[in-house]
């Protein structure tokens, strides 16, 4: 196809390849690139939270630059957090630390030349649903069946199945929210290199600051704002 | 009926352009959030941090249904489920 600099469209991709497949119980299942990527994030993370911890361990008064950085980076996702649930919140900090931490690593790990795994309907959809577990599951504890009945027929009884799928909408809303978002900066950033070819040299810098970092931040605080304020609601009893 | 290959991709292409209009809607959303932040900053500059991140979170919320709309015209696009 003739299409000069502007429109090389052929080389647009920014979709998810398969690696390799096998067959588990008659079903084939492919490992993606998106376990590609998420593996590669688990093992910067986990590669980071070693030398944390190695770094914690001979703790200083006067800190150094990396004890300097993790002390911040935790007291800032703890302020965070006490600050939305209150008491609530020494049950909770871990998995909304390790969630905040993950999902920001995905979101700008486009920088870094990896498809973004949050990209992908899977991840967020098992993140989607993690959150739904959490929230019914502290519901049944803290506000027992009886509670849960009530907060089920709360104006009326007749009201029930709306608020059945008003529950059901909370992982859908806040997965497909993530997914978005992330999708719609990967195919526009996609969209500048395919299509301007050699013309986008230095200044999609710009388009990858607000698409990846900025969005990508805005977005991993939306999610964990919102699964702390539904486990807030799901926990307290009155 | 049957149509043509074609004539479904052109008109999938029509029906992904009219599902972004969906844009409309946040964007409106997102800037009365965002006047009405400005205006609080203006009445009350100490809570400056406080009114950002309370904006920034409900126009993220409220960005939602323009992604809804974007996902239609995406799938419509590139995934082609009616061809």
């Amino acid at each position: 196809m003739e299409q000069g600099i502007l429109l090389s469209a052929e080389n647009l991709d920014f979709m998810i390849h398969g690696v390799f497949s096998y067959t588990l119980f008659g079903q084939t299942v492919w490992i993606t690139t998106s376990h590609v990527c998420i593996l590669i994030v688990f093992l910067v993370l986990i590669g980071f939270f070693i030398a944390a911890r190695i770094t914690m361990n001979k703790a200083s008064e006067v800190p150094g630059t990396f004890q300097n950085i993790i002390e911040l980076i935790v007291e800032k996702l703890d302020g965070m957090v006490e600050g939305v649930m209150g008491k609530w919140s020494p049950k909770f900090r871990n998995y909304i630390g390790t969630i905040f931490l993950f999902i920001l690593l995905s979101n700008i790990s486009g920088l870094f030349g990896l498809r973004p795994p949050t990209a992908d309907y899977g991840t967020t959809l098992a993140l989607g649903l993690i959150t739904f577990t959490l929230i019914h599951y502290n519901q049944f504890k803290y506000q027992k069946v009886k509670g849960v009945i009530k907060g089920l027929c709360d104006p009326w009884p007749i009201w029930a199945p709306i608020n059945i799928i008003g529950d059901c909408a909370v992982p859908i809303s806040l997965s497909l929210r993530l997914f978005a978002n992330v999708l719609s900066g990967l195919v526009m950033t996609t969209l500048v290199y395919g299509l301007l070819g050699k013309l986008a040299v230095i200044w999609p810098a710009a388009l990858h600051v607000y698409l990846d970092l900025f969005s990508g931040a805005i977005q991993t605080y939306v999610f964990c704002m919102l699964t702390m304020t539904y486990i807030t609601n799901a926990c307290n009893t009155d | 009926m049957d149509f043509n290959e074609n004539f479904i991709l052109g008109c999938s292409a029509i029906g992904a352009g009219l599902a972004v209009i969906a844009g409309i809607g946040p964007g409106v959303g997102q800037g009365i959030a965002a006047g009405h932040a400005a205006a609080a900053v203006g009445r009350n500059p100490g809570a400056k941090s406080d009114v950002t991140s309370t904006m920034l979170l409900g126009q993220a919320v409220a960005e939602t249904t323009g992604l809804y709309g974007l996902l239609v015209a995406m799938l419509l696009m590139f995934v082609k489920p009616l061809v």
